[in-house]
């Protein structure tokens, strides 16, 4: 006969689930926190840091990289990733520059057809040819940063935007506030409400979960990630276009390198690069963090632009081992 | 989708006909033939047990049943008309759940999350409607007398718990068939019980079990009937009562009764404890919240086992002495030298080596070769300046398949298609080929079938009375008992007592694992 002699201990399970509650919270809203901190030591170290112009333009600076961490959060979420994005971003400033010949609907379709295909075509990769992430968006951004060259004579012709109404959606904005920035924060809130409140939102956490018990549950898995790199598509070329308006033409060497500040911005804003938790607000607070470092090192002024990457590269390190210590605490 | 409350049927017992018929399935991969024309059926509110040895074809009905290989002779049926499910997806939505030993759920997201993915109740605006998701999924596990909170992650439940939760989804989806694979192995004793009347308002339910599981004790109180599989084929369906454990066990094996009985379906023989000076010393083990002041000799040929309830130290104990743990105080010596704490590479090099609890993830790489597994941790000693000789490797690894009966093609063999019984061998090639002088065995039968067990127990003996010094830890009393001449019996982090002799027996662990003594 087979005894078994199982059975389970329980002190300390309360002590380490409160610790557990404060690694989770501590995880999802560490980057506001910082965020408010270094607004704090702004504005008691630089005279102009805390100033409305100021401010107005960290949120018009960042605007742009959070709608592609937007895009990019959709598809870390699921587990994957999407090093495409600065190369659409380029694409869509460029293309959006043509499309302007046609109004401000070409300007605006044109980016969001052509980076929503070439999203959609690295999605099928990924999510029906189960082929890594990784590489098929590095194959994207290779390829795209290619087509922009292709398209601009190898980079020797900046398109100017040809509609003054689309500069103005790039330039102007209400209340002093850009509408780049109206346009990431409807964005943002949008998104959240895809997440948090739909079917398909929670689809997206599921499979980056765990993305064989999403299976077993009958998850529709590959539409889901099919979806996010359509959506990441679509933010980049948004972003691409917007900025294009904002800088009144598409530059072919812009976005070098964005998609790692994206990335950055999103693993900084709590979500989990392995994917299954996060939030588009902790992506906000991300995104905002990297700006606001950036803006104080200005301010500075005696520093130059490679200080600020170090100081960024060395803040996302911090954020990394800090992430690892409070997933480890809590058993993730 | 919407959920309906489960249909009752007939009391169980009642002759009906089938909810799910397999007729003539047979199965083959690669020449094999992993199914023989297998015919079975399973009736509405009827608990059937589905038992055979590792290799039987078990899991490969299973899979048949589940949508996950399709049959390449015979069909199945489903409420009497033929039913073909080109993948999983398609066999849950005929009714047909399937609950794993790993629980496949979403740890992050919480019970009610997990209970209505894909299928979350909306408001009129088509968003999800959370309050009535969470008192949906309260209402649903209410009735299976489950009370958590269900707005916690999954992950912060017990096991079984979390079992439940998988459970409750797949029958609140439109489950008509429940199949039951090893569902308890990763459950305490509590646990249990629940899975267990879970299990009968199912059945009261009208939904059909196939319960597959290495437990007998489990099979008897679970199951009324069974089919018995070997060799990819049925050797016997009938009611469970007419058929004696004993001769349930020689159909799995394909054994005479008597040899059955002979043998015992455990093959320990008590070791005789040598007069030589032990081998393994270790002196206050500590770790907070672990293990305190842990002490142990071990002489060479001695099989010592470690008794003690789960989170009583006794995993933490092998781990601390094979140096997996780090420790706050204490040393271990081997032969009066002392072996550098918390360091694996300094155990092994002493001669302490361990056999994981959980073999596919601490022990196995299950996409190499049988001989890739073997020699993976020997290949230091068996290489030159780095280079090391296929001809030294085979000749170590012919020795200890041939000596450990490893039942493989070849070599060459992946090791994740052997049957867990040899995989496990192939882990103890493994740690053999480093020549240990002490040897720690953390369950080493667990989740291998019958006859596997009693090689894997006969294997443990010998290697004692060749002179290694081997702890063993299991969570079955009788393994402990049986395969034991000392038992060491931990409570709580530290030694309650110990056993010796004449007191090694059931009734005397039982009462000092309760902490009863005389």
């Amino acid at each position: 006969m087979t005894v078994a002699i199982e059975q389970s201990v329980k002190p300390a399970v309360d002590n380490r689930a409160r610790r557990e509650l404060i690694a989770s919270v501590l995880q999802s809203y560490g980057a506001a926190v910082a965020l408010v901190v270094l607004l704090v030591v702004g504005a008691f170290s630089f005279p102009t840091f805390l100033t409305f112009s100021n401010l107005s333009n960290i949120l018009t600076q960042s605007s742009f990289p959070l709608i592609v961490a937007v895009g990019m959060t959709f598809v870390i979420l699921t587990g994957g990733i999407d090093l495409s994005v600065g190369s659409m971003f380029a694409l869509g400033g460029v293309l959006a520059a043509y499309g302007s010949s046609w109004g401000i609907v070409g300007a605006v379709v044109l980016p969001l057809v052509v980076c929503g295909m070439i999203g959609l075509f690295q999605g099928l990769l990924v999510a029906y040819g189960k082929m890594a992430p990784f590489i098929v968006t590095l194959a994207g951004l290779l390829a795209v940063r290619g087509l922009v060259l292709a398209v601009t004579n190898g980079g020797s012709t900046t398109p100017l935007i040809k509609n003054p109404a689309f500069t103005a959606v790039g330039q102007d904005g209400i209340f002093g506030i850009h509408w780049t920035v109206i346009v990431a924060l409807v964005g943002v809130i949008l998104g959240t409400l895809a997440l948090s409140r739909t079917r398909a939102g929670q689809s997206i956490f599921a499979v980056g979960g765990s993305e064989s018990a999403s299976i077993f549950m009958g998850l529709p898995v590959a539409r889901v990630k099919l979806s996010v790199y359509i959506v990441s598509g679509l933010c980049a070329g948004v972003a691409g276009a917007l900025n294009a308006g904002y800088s009144s033409s598409g530059v072919p060497i812009v976005g070098v390198g964005l998609e790692l500040s994206a990335i950055s911005a999103v693993v900084i804003g709590g979500t989990l690069l392995v994917g299954g938790r996060g939030s588009l607000v902790g992506t906000l607070a991300g995104v905002l963090l990297l700006s606001v470092i950036q803006n104080m090192i200005n301010q500075v002024g005696s520093l130059n632009s490679s200080v600020q990457a170090v100081v960024s590269g060395v803040f996302l390190a911090i954020v990394v081992v800090i992430q690892t210590v409070l997933s480890r605490s809590q058993r993730l | 989708m919407t959920i309906e409350p489960p249909t009752t049927a007939p009391l169980p017992g009642s002759v009906e006909a089938p909810v799910l018929e397999a007729r003539g399935v047979t199965k083959r991969f690669a020449g094999v033939t992993a199914l023989r024309s297998v015919d079975f059926a399973v009736r509405p509110g009827e608990s059937l047990a589905l038992m055979g040895e590792n290799g039987a074809g078990k899991s490969t009905l299973i899979k048949v049943l589940t949508g996950v290989y399709q049959p390449d002779e015979g069909e199945l049926l489903l409420g009497g008309s033929i039913a073909k499910f080109a993948r999983p997806l398609d066999a849950q939505r005929a009714g047909i759940s399937t609950i794993y030993q790993e629980v496949n759920l979403i740890p992050l997201m919480s019970v009610a999350q997990n209970i209505f993915l894909g299928r979350e109740p909306r408001n009129r605006f088509g968003l999800i409607d959370f309050t009535k998701m969470v008192a949906d999924a309260r209402g649903l596990l209410d009735v299976y007398g489950i009370d958590v909170d269900v707005r916690k992650p999954l992950r912060s439940l017990a096991l079984g718990v979390q079992q439940m939760v998988a459970l409750a989804r797949s029958v609140s989806i439109n489950a008509r068939i429940v199949i039951m694979d090893e569902p308890t192995s990763s459950l305490e004793a509590r646990e249990v019980e629940t899975l267990f009347s879970v299990v009968s308002l199912l059945r009261e339910q009208g939904i059909a079990i196939v319960y597959v599981s290495h437990r007998m004790d489990e099979i008897y109180r679970v199951a009324e009937r069974i089919v018995i599989l070997r060799d990819g084929a049925v050797v016997r369906v009938g009611q469970l009562s007419d058929i004696p454990r004993v001769e349930l066990v020689s159909l799995m094996l394909g054994r005479s009764v008597e040899k059955v009985r002979r043998s015992g379906s455990t093959a320990f023989s008590a070791t005789n404890a040598s007069t030589a000076p032990p081998v393994l010393v270790a002196e206050d083990l500590s770790r907070r919240h672990q293990i305190d002041g842990v002490d142990m000799q071990i002489r060479p040929g001695e099989v010592v086992g470690l008794g003690g309830l789960l989170g009583s130290g006794r995993s933490e104990t092998l781990k601390a002495i094979a140096g997996v743990m780090q420790l706050d105080r204490g040393r271990v010596t081997v032969d009066g030298k002392p072996v550098r704490s918390g360091s694996v590479p300094a155990a092994i090099r002493a001669g302490i080596v361990m056999l994981p609890e959980d073999r596919k993830a601490e022990g196995i790489v299950p996409n190499l070769s049988v001989r890739d597994n073997i020699v993976l941790a020997a290949l230091p000693r068996l290489s030159h300046a780095g280079f090391s000789s296929r001809r030294n490797q085979d000749a170590v690894v012919e020795v200890f398949m041939k000596r450990l009966h490893i039942k493989a093609s070849s070599p060459d063999q992946i090791v994740s298609e052997l049957s867990g019984g040899n995989q496990q061998k192939v882990m103890i090639a493994r740690w053999l080929a480093m020549r240990p002088k002490v040897l720690l065995l953390d369950e080493p039968t667990r989740g291998i079938d019958v006859g596997a067990k009693a090689e894997v127990q006969a294997l443990i003996d010998e290697l004692a009375r060749e002179g290694l010094a081997i702890v063993l830890v299991s969570s079955e009393v009788e393994e402990v008992v049986e395969g034991s001449g000392r038992v060491i019996v931990l409570r709580d982090g530290s030694i309650e007592t110990e056993l010796q002799g004449a007191d090694v027996d059931e009734e005397h662990l039982l009462a000092a694992l309760a902490g009863v003594n005389e």
